[in-house]
């Protein structure tokens, strides 16, 4: 495996309604298909009106692994909100844990309604980092804007991850699902969502 | 894109644990599916209802879970091979029906019955965790329980083969962490089923005379027992002397596997693994756990297993020895509460053999902790912006304070449940079951009597209306109750899926169907009943107090589409919204974003006022009428 360990347990985190499902199957099939044993266990609660939504993957190449990760033992958090970032590295985190985060907070019930204060962003970005064995930020949201859609900043974030090459994955097996779950008139964009991921995690690596 | 229904034998695919009870159910060739809709069980009827064309098969959202039954137990009578699923809540609502079927068998040309009941340990979605095994052993109901996807699918298929050969309906039993967990699934063939339906009237399907069919049950069970013992689901795994065995089932087992392998324990702890649960296969268990005399029961919730293997170390001379000892539950190793995890049996390993384990993450946890103290605050979940019942509980609200008895709501389960949560209004005062919120009112509407003041106001949903309301409600309006009943008809099952109902214009599987409508039911049974909207909270918030003051049963329908429901046919904003910054009041009122809490409209920290979130707003305009400086303005979309 890639990043060397097995099994390889990976957490993927957000607000219901931004496609963390999704990232988990097409990870999920992807990895099937390469002859990997996958576990998925998916934590909704009321993910409709808001709630957090949390998937655990468990990757190996020997057995089928339980769908939970013990507490603090993920490899990786791919988050699609940084205050749940944050919270899955409480729960999952260690000092090696590689945490991905799209950087668009989304506020709870009771900041929106003036009870709570949201954490200051900067306060927010330095603790993920101090938590994190390396520490990436990625305004998926906002480059999904520019595509016209922001729906698919959770492939974005996705292109991310591959863009690291922590798991046995390439862009290309990435693309394969992609063109068998999607209607053929999203493909395009979805590709092009991946590759904007990808290229703006190499362009970190870079600087 | 993937079809469940497509005949590729040997293709390996990701599926949900409930996918891949559907699967099995279709490789066993079911031809009549029902069910009622509860997390974390509605995918197995949901997956069924989506492939029935290609499959050719029936499936049915049913009115509730013991009419479900009921209707696939015809089908099976009639010698078809039907599958019924729910959550646990559901089978409380079927085992009157259970529990006499499984007396009366299925007759003599029956095809197999299989019941799936998806358990909660945790509560995720649910008022309980309360453990449905103990009704197979309770009413002598054939169990098994799988442990991943893969097994989900098999035992399914199996579970079909057993009951149609011994006329039995079977139970299998799904958790949480197996039926929303995905995993690998083999598929295999799917039978080209064309089984022409003949119910035999040479027979009566009957549990009269019950002592008889009693006598016919225990039989049965000593038959499948029989086959139990035997069956490649139970298995044992480890050293040949181990120095303790781990008696487990279902998703535990693989918690189990993890945590003696983190250990390095392969050489001294073995694993007993149970796929059949009843009847409990006591010679397979003596045989194995006669290898040690430590035992150590992993099981989520109740001590089921623990129970049992306790109860045939009884009866079992060489496990009656001195020193032979069963950890568990009792012994307090394994939590009674909640969902496990492999740190829990690590736990437990770890203190049976008294061992040394460091947890490396120890002080990160506890730094973790000291730096997120101040910044992790909770999600919560809130009505969606758009939602009628933030209106109608807006309405419901006020009127109760102008009424000023100390009236409450008594509630029901759905989207409307989101009150007792910790951001809502908390109008509800007690909520329990599906259509208890009715059955409750009968009994405050009958306290007058005893000096009772209070008016009380019953909330159901359109789709809880149909499930257990309606006996509720013939029960108030017959035995002279005051209440007022709120329908919350918002056109859909929304909480877990919009599935259809009987209020619905279509059926599970897309055909056009009859709707039945509340209003006019209420109307027949002699009920005052007013239909409003709630988007107009001054006029629904009088009609309100108005049917307060009314004596007798008041049916009150508060009518308003489902936003995520509308949103999808529509496609538009019914108005523009903006907050008037100049109007607004902000630190000195806040009334707004405090008490309607709308995600649309937040409190903008930098100016201390409220703020329309564009992209969030769906545009219903009703926020604009409960400011009280009528700084919210809204504008229609032409």
């Amino acid at each position: 495996m890639t990043y060397g360990v097995d099994p390889l347990n990976l957490v993927i985190s957000g607000v219901g309604g931004q496609g963390n499902l999704l990232l988990s199957r097409l990870i999920g099939r992807s990895l099937l298909s390469k002859g990997y044993h996958i576990a998925i266990g998916e934590t909704l609660g009321v993910a409709q009106r808001g709630g957090a939504v949390m998937s655990n993957m468990r990757i190996s190449k020997t057995i089928l692994y339980g769908p939970l990760i013990p507490e603090n033992k993920a490899h990786i958090i791919l988050s699609l909100e940084p205050l749940e970032t944050l919270r899955m590295l409480v729960k999952y985190g260690n000092p090696n844990v590689t945490t991905i985060t799209n950087f668009n907070p989304l506020f709870p019930v009771s900041v929106l309604s003036g009870i709570n204060r949201y954490p200051e962003y900067e306060k927010l970005k330095d603790t993920i980092t101090k938590l994190s064995g390396a520490a990436f930020f990625m305004d998926a949201t906002s480059i999904g804007l520019e595509l016209g859609a922001p729906i698919v900043a959770n492939v974005i974030i996705l292109g991310g991850l591959i863009g690291l090459s922590l798991l046995p994955l390439t862009r290309e097996d990435i693309e394969e699902e992609l063109k068998s779950s999607f209607a053929p008139e999203r493909i395009r964009l979805n590709l092009k969502a991946l590759d904007m991921g990808v290229n703006t995690i190499k362009s970190y690596e870079k600087s | 894109m993937y079809s469940l229904a497509r005949h590729e034998p040997g293709a390996r695919e990701l599926l949900m644990g409930n996918e891949a009870i559907a699967r099995g159910a279709l490789e066993a060739g079911v031809q009549f599916v029902t069910g009622y809709p509860g997390t974390p069980s509605s995918e197995i009827v949901e997956s069924l209802a989506r492939v029935a064309g290609e499959a050719g098969i029936y499936v049915e959202w049913s009115t509730n879970e013991k009419v479900a039954t009921e209707a696939a137990a015809a089908a099976s009578f009639a010698g078809l091979r039907a599958l019924s699923a729910m959550k646990t809540a559901g089978i409380n609502v079927a085992l009157d029906f259970l529990t006499h079927v499984n007396y009366s068998g299925l007759g003599k040309s029956g095809g197999g019955l299989v019941l799936v009941v998806c358990d909660d340990p945790e509560g995720h979605s649910s008022g309980d965790e309360a453990d449905s095994r103990w009704f197979a052993s309770s009413e002598g109901i054939p169990l098994l329980e799988p442990d991943s996807p893969e097994e989900a699918k098999e035992m399914t298929k199996w579970a079909f083969n057993l009951s149609e050969e011994l006329k039995s309906f079977f139970l299998v039993r799904s958790v949480t962490r197996i039926s929303l967990s995905s995993g690998p699934v083999t598929l295999g063939e799917i039978p080209h089923m064309e089984r022409k339906a003949s119910f035999d009237t040479s027979q009566c399907i009957s549990p009269y005379l019950a002592r008889l069919h009693h006598i016919s049950v225990l039989e049965r069970l000593t038959q499948v027992s029989e086959i139990f013992e035997e069956s490649s689901f139970n298995w044992y795994q480890g050293p040949l002397n181990p120095e303790l065995i781990i008696v487990t089932s279902g998703v535990s087992t693989l918690y189990a596997q993890e945590a003696i392998k983190s250990l390095n324990m392969g050489k001294s702890v073995g694993i007993l693994k149970f796929g059949t649960l009843w009847p409990f296969p006591e010679q397979f268990v003596t045989k194995h756990v006669s290898k040690t005399h430590r035992i150590l029961v992993v099981e989520e919730v109740d001590p089921f297993l623990e129970t049992w293997v306790k109860k045939t170390a009884f009866k079992s001379k060489n496990m009656l020895s001195s020193d032979f000892v069963v950890y568990g539950k009792e012994s307090g190793h394994i939590p009674k509460v909640g969902e496990l995890k492999a740190d829990l049996v690590i736990k437990a390993l770890v203190e049976l053999f008294g061992l040394k384990y460091i947890d490396k993450e120890a002080s990160y946890k506890q730094k973790a902790n000291v730096v997120s103290e101040n910044l992790l605050i909770d999600r919560g979940v809130t009505w969606c912006a758009g939602c009628p019942h933030r209106a109608s509980f807006w309405a419901m609200k006020k009127a109760l304070q102008k009424d000023g008895r100390d009236g409450f709501l008594t509630g029901d389960i759905g989207c409307y449940t989101l009150d007792v949560f910790p951001s809502g209004d908390k109008l509800t005062k007690a909520l329990h079951a599906m259509g208890s919120g009715v059955g409750l009112a009968t009994g405050f509407g009958h306290l007058s009597q005893f000096n009772s003041e209070q008016p009380v106001i019953a909330v159901c949903g359109d789709s809880t209306f149909f499930h257990a309301s309606i006996p509720a409600l013939l029960n108030a309006i017959h035995n002279r109750a005051n209440m007022v009943l709120v329908v919350l008809d918002n056109r859909a099952t929304a909480m877990t899926g919009f599935q259809s109902h009987p209020g619905t214009t279509f059926d599970a599987m897309g055909n056009e169907a009859p709707a039945i409508d509340v209003a006019n039911l209420c109307r027949s049974l002699g009920c005052l009943v007013i239909i409003t909207d709630p988007f107009d909270l001054e006029g629904t918030t009088d009609k309100i107090r108005q049917l307060l003051r009314e004596e007798g049963v008041k049916v009150l329908i508060m009518r308003r589409t489902c936003e995520l429901v509308r949103m999808r046919e529509e496609k538009n904003k019914p108005y523009t919204v903006w907050v008037d910054a100049e109007k607004c009041r902000g630190e000195k009122c806040g009334f707004c974003t405090r008490s309607f809490k709308c995600p649309a409209l937040p409190w903008d920290i930098k100016t201390e006022k409220a703020l329309i979130n564009k992209a969030v707003c769906c545009g219903c305009g009703v926020c604009a009428d409960i400011c009280p400086y009528d700084a919210i303005v809204r504008q229609e979309v032409v």
